[in-house]
């Protein structure tokens, strides 16, 4: 258990860090930036009570929105996929989630893919409407979403290759 | 506790897109500020050479107008500042720039201690960048020009027509003005510089030049999209102006 936490808290340092510091200073063709601080959200273990996951995506989106002074935008989106976040996990896995018995290091790829495609673009979509916060500004909206989640999706299955544990 | 958390996150939002209303969560507080100030000490050093070359720019200038002048440069130094001057200034150091979200907002490294204070205004050498949003000890926030809540008075600078300086949340590298009368002669090349009318700016501030221009839907205005001198992505040597006849010009207007 106590493992657990220090792992998670770690990742949750870890990962603001890179994202304020490094990631969002990227900007790439003038506005395209990944976010992968999403990654805490999406490798949360599941067995872990939903109220937790909830308040703790709140948290480390607050701590992004308070670096990048975006009032509460990183907050709002991160909030929504930590709430839709089972469902997510019932359309890419399937029956194995209903076992309540995930790894993510031993599913299979494809529909590890599939759950962080879900995940970012449902993230991204979110982020960028409250950003923009316009209606009539929607083709920018999905523009920035639909690039952002290319990169994001792209950087984050890299890193879960990297950092993944062998299960020998 | 989902609809709790997201309406309290929306609350934020809604905060951050109307201008200056109170809120907490921004960059300028002891542990964003010292965070990026400590990352920023070690990143200048990487663009030192530019921003040398921006600094040795300006002086030149600076010393041009100095000579052709006619001042004296070895005469007896006296803080004359204060005399009959309006205007006040304050060197600074953004140390966190951002130029790709809607509402841009950027950090520097002075604050309240230095007597920082809401609504002064930022320029650097080639010219106008932002305002001043929240304040704390030792650090602020700056609204730049590439937010769209961002509203200054601007205006051309042969003429004396003036309109309203905003950004369409596009390119970093244009801003547009509005609200400038059909009448007005405008053409693609002219320069646009601050009015003066508001009691931030001075009037005389660079801001661009105009790039294209087409009459509003309306047909009575003209919306002009005009290139920043300022490369906004690339700025770390700032001055802070005080215009010390604001609260008088404040309570004018009270009146």
């Amino acid at each position: 258990m106590n493992n657990i936490f220090s792992v998670h808290t770690v990742r949750f340092i870890t990962l603001v860090i890179c994202q304020v510091l490094i990631l969002n200073h990227i900007n790439f063709m003038g506005y395209i930036n990944p976010y992968i601080y999403i990654l805490f959200i999406a490798l949360f273990p599941i067995k872990n009570s939903r109220i937790t996951l909830i308040v703790l995506s709140f948290l480390i989106g607050l701590t992004i929105d308070l670096f990048l002074d975006t009032g509460g935008i990183h907050a709002g989106a991160s909030v929504f996929i930590a709430y839709a976040r089972p469902v997510i996990l019932k359309t890419s896995f399937g029956t194995i989630y209903e076992h309540q018995s995930i790894k993510f290091n031993t599913v299979d790829f494809g529909s590890k893919l599939t759950y962080f495609a879900l995940l970012t673009v449902v993230h991204h979509l979110v982020l960028f409407s409250l950003e923009i916060f316009s209606f009539s500004k929607i083709l920018l909206v999905l523009q920035k979403t639909l690039f952002s989640s290319i990169f994001t999706i792209l950087l984050s299955v890299i890193i879960t290759i990297i950092f993944s544990r062998k299960s020998k | 506790m989902f609809f709790l958390l997201f309406g309290i996150s929306l609350l934020f939002t809604i905060q951050s897109h109307s201008y200056h209303k109170s809120k907490f969560i921004n960059s300028a507080n002891f542990l964003t500020g010292g965070i990026y100030n400590s990352v920023n000490n070690i990143n200048s050093y990487f663009n030192l050479k530019s921003q040398n070359q921006l600094l040795s720019e300006e002086n030149k200038r600076l010393r041009s107008l100095l000579i052709n002048n006619g001042f004296k440069t070895d005469s007896i130094f006296t803080d004359s500042l204060m005399f009959n001057k309006s205007y006040r200034f304050y060197t600074s150091n953004i140390i966190k720039n951002s130029y790709s979200l809607s509402t841009n907002i950027l950090t520097i490294n002075k604050g309240k201690n230095d007597s920082i204070k809401q609504d002064f205004g930022v320029i650097s050498s080639k010219g106008i960048i932002g305002i001043i949003d929240k304040t704390s000890n030792n650090y602020a926030t700056v609204i730049s020009i590439l937010n769209t809540t961002s509203k200054i008075s601007a205006q051309l600078k042969k003429t004396n027509h003036f309109g309203t300086l905003t950004w369409n949340g596009k390119s970093p590298e244009f801003a547009q003005l509005i609200d400038i009368p059909k009448i007005a002669p405008v053409k693609t090349g002219d320069t646009i510089m601050t009015s003066g009318r508001s009691s931030i700016f001075p009037k005389g501030v660079p801001v661009g030049i105009v790039e294209n221009f087409k009459l509003d839907q309306a047909e009575n205005y003209y919306e002009i999209n005009l290139k920043l001198f300022n490369d906004m992505t690339n700025i770390e040597h700032v001055y802070i102006i005080e215009n010390v006849n604001t609260s008088e010009i404040n309570n004018l207007f009270n009146e």
